[in-house]
């Protein structure tokens, strides 16, 4: 998809062509995007579109004069209030640092400094959550350009590399207590490609343009990395080749004890810290995938292997076998519920990857070509799996999907599926929005595609409205089960009209899938409906590309399609809850204790 | 290597998307479609990069036209 590299020398050369092109492209998602700048922005906005473009997104854009970043989202706001825009970039660089620290300067001088220089930002966040409510990007600090003092300038009172660290780590707790406000490290992005390379002293004279055309490139590549996390289009699996991929040598040819991994040679240190790598990832919740041109049995030999980091177990798919990797590929797709267009894959063999790359265009596949040590760094520079947050399911996602192939394997024994749903001993707790919850609520709404039948996003801010609205219904459902807890599965909400709730939201994780929770999250909410008066229920369904799952969720529900809805927008649906019995009967469900 | 004006026509129709652009020596911001500001700093930076000169500060701002651009770029090459 997005794996054919781009320059800025090519943005800056044909940029307009590839415009054009990119927007006759269907099924771009709009954004509204102001960029609020310290520097002169348009070279920023044109690369940022194109990146944005072929990630998908279709950018609107605002752009503050220059240098204006302060006043537009402060002061004079009028024009910003009325372009209402879904994320807001404030876009600075260190030329918008106003005082550094004198050479004489006090740890308490530098302290109030700090707080001083931080106080226009935190305005500028303040007024955007007050008068906008949209999302916010704000960046940190690149170290200067000069080094007055030298190493010094790093430990004195007063060096400026000191003072920027000081300055970075101040803003960054600053934002970890915004809900509203993501940070962009450009500190670690500019110190990747080098500060040499990073400005440009002329074109800041010449234009106010703060960074070199390669800087603004992996600016907006960046920032754009940060839109997929945001909207719930990161990549959340990284399916793996193993022969001369995860070790060296091809086990099926060399057998399991000559295969390279572990401490003994310079290429199986290489491989082992490639292991490490994709272990990381999955503690920060991407699941792993094995698909392999190998027999099955010999494949897990090498895992087992005692030198190997990753183990079967952190594999939460696992094809080795002799048919064609895209069908594999398909078929781990559907063993976990997830579409390909959430998939990396990695393979040293460069025929397969153009066969995935071919047959499965949705797939992600970076040419890593054959240098073990080149893996980490080409999928890494690519921030597949980008996320504006670790929430605790998150990180305990990976066991999440193993306790699910668990499930699928007991679910094989039993020939009536009732009697396999029992045998999971679910429990739902499900309840109206709890503050504890919020987050989770708010992120699992703007990610999930599939089993979402209005796809309708909210901010953590209208959420909270939703929650202390007296004529909404809001309700999520968590799910354990013997196999581990599945975190918050669930959302539903709706709003009194007349006799009737109006269900404005009703979503799923595809994780829990045929669980019957859909039923359990209904009885709950014929329950509150009928508690607060509403003796009849009303459902939408709004077609999406990604929602097809649900076209018919109404109505395995019992209820009934209305003469009046739209067949162009979708279908409107009818439930009388007067009479309705409670229905699941598989799940056990209980509501929130403190 | 000299600089010529077919050379730096390719150049304005990549960056301007003017695929069929003919340029004169005396085509300028005021007579070419699209060649704003912004455009003009895309143009700068391209040729930069196609010829392998670099631009000092102020040195465009008195450019009238391509064909004293034309000149420019040749005093940069031959110097």
């Amino acid at each position: 998809m997005t794996s054919t590299t781009l320059t800025a020398a090519d943005i800056i050369r044909s940029g307009r062509r590839l415009r054009r092109e990119l927007l006759a492209q269907q099924g771009l998602h709009p954004v509204r995007v102001a960029m609020l700048g310290g520097s002169t922005t348009n070279e920023l906005c044109d690369f940022l579109e194109i990146v944005l473009l072929r990630d998908g997104f279709q950018p609107t854009f605002y752009q503050s004069e220059y240098g204006a970043f302060f006043d537009e989202a402060v002061l004079d706001t009028e024009r910003l209030i009325a372009f209402a825009p879904d994320v807001v970039i404030v876009h600075t660089s260190v030329r918008n640092i106003r005082c550094f620290p004198a050479p004489e300067a006090t740890s308490d001088d530098v302290a109030a400094l700090v707080d001083s220089e931080l106080s226009p930002f935190r305005e500028v966040w303040r007024a955007l959550t007050a008068n906008i409510g949209c999302q916010i990007v704000q960046n940190n600090f690149e170290l200067p350009a000069h080094s007055v003092l030298g190493n010094l300038d790093a430990s004195h009172l007063s060096g400026r590399v000191r003072y920027l660290n000081a300055l970075n780590a101040a803003m960054a707790a600053d934002i970890a207590a915004l809900p509203r406000v993501i940070l962009q490290d450009i500190a670690t992005l500019s110190a990747r490609m080098g500060l040499v390379q990073w400005v440009d002293a002329a074109r800041w004279f010449s234009y106010k343009l703060a960074h070199t055309p390669d800087a603004h490139l992996e600016i907006a590549r960046s920032l754009s990395s940060m839109f997929r996390a945001l909207y719930g289009r990161a990549r959340k699996c990284l399916v793996l080749d193993l022969d001369n991929t995860l070790w060296g040598g091809v086990i099926g040819d060399d057998g399991v004890d000559r295969i390279q991994i572990g401490r003994e040679t310079a290429a199986a240190e290489a491989f082992t810290a490639f292991q490490e790598y994709c272990l990381e990832l999955r503690r920060r919740g991407v699941l792993l995938a094995v698909c392999s041109k190998n027999n099955d049995e010999v494949a897990r030999t090498g895992l087992a292997h005692p030198d190997s980091v990753l183990r079967i177990e952190h594999f939460s798919a696992f094809r080795a076998n002799w048919q064609p990797k895209h069908e594999n590929i398909q078929s781990i797709a559907a063993e976990l519920n997830l579409g390909v267009d959430s998939f990396v894959f990695v393979d040293d063999n460069p025929a397969e990857r153009a066969l995935v790359a071919a047959q499965l265009p949705a797939v992600a596949v970076p040419d890593v070509g054959n240098d073990v040590t080149r893996y980490a760094t080409i999928i890494d520079r690519e921030r597949y799996f980008e996320t504006v947050g670790l929430s605790a399911d998150d990180l305990q996602r990976a066991a999440q999907y193993q306790a699910n192939s668990q499930r699928a394997s007991v679910s094989a024994q039993f020939a009536d599926y009732g009697a396999y749903l029992t045998s999971l001993e679910m429990v739902a707790e499900v309840d109206a929005f709890q503050p504890v919850y919020l987050d989770r609520i708010a992120q699992l709404t703007n990610k999930t595609n599939q089993f979402n039948l209005t796809t309708r996003r909210y901010s953590l801010a209208e959420m909270q409205e939703i929650a202390a609205n007296p004529a909404s219904v809001t309700l999520y459902g968590r799910l354990t089960d013997r196999f581990g807890d599945n975190g918050l599965v669930s959302v539903v909400a709706g709003t009194r009209v007349g006799d009737a709730i109006d269900i404005d939201l009703w979503l799923m994780s595809c994780r829990v899938l045929k669980r019957e929770m859909e039923v359990a999250m209904l009885d709950a909410l014929v329950d509150r409906s009928r508690a607060i008066g509403a003796s009849r229920l009303i459902g939408h369904y709004i077609p999406t590309p990604k929602n097809g799952m649900v076209a018919d969720h109404f109505s395995k529900l019992g209820f009934t399609q209305s003469a009046h809805g739209a067949v162009d927008t979708g279908t409107t649906w009818e439930l009388d809850i007067l009479g309705y019995t409670p229905r699941c009967t598989t799940i056990h469900i209980k509501r929130y204790t403190p | 290597m000299t600089a010529q004006l077919a050379d730096l026509t390719p150049i304005f129709q990549d960056v301007l998307d003017l695929p069929s652009l003919e340029l004169t020596r005396e085509s300028s911001g005021n007579t070419v479609e699209g060649w704003d500001s912004l455009a003009h700093i895309n143009l700068v930076s391209a040729i930069e990069s196609q010829f392998g000169v670099r631009f000092a500060l102020g040195e465009l701002q008195d450019l009238k036209n391509v064909g004293e651009m034309v000149d420019l770029i040749n005093r940069k090459l031959g110097s």
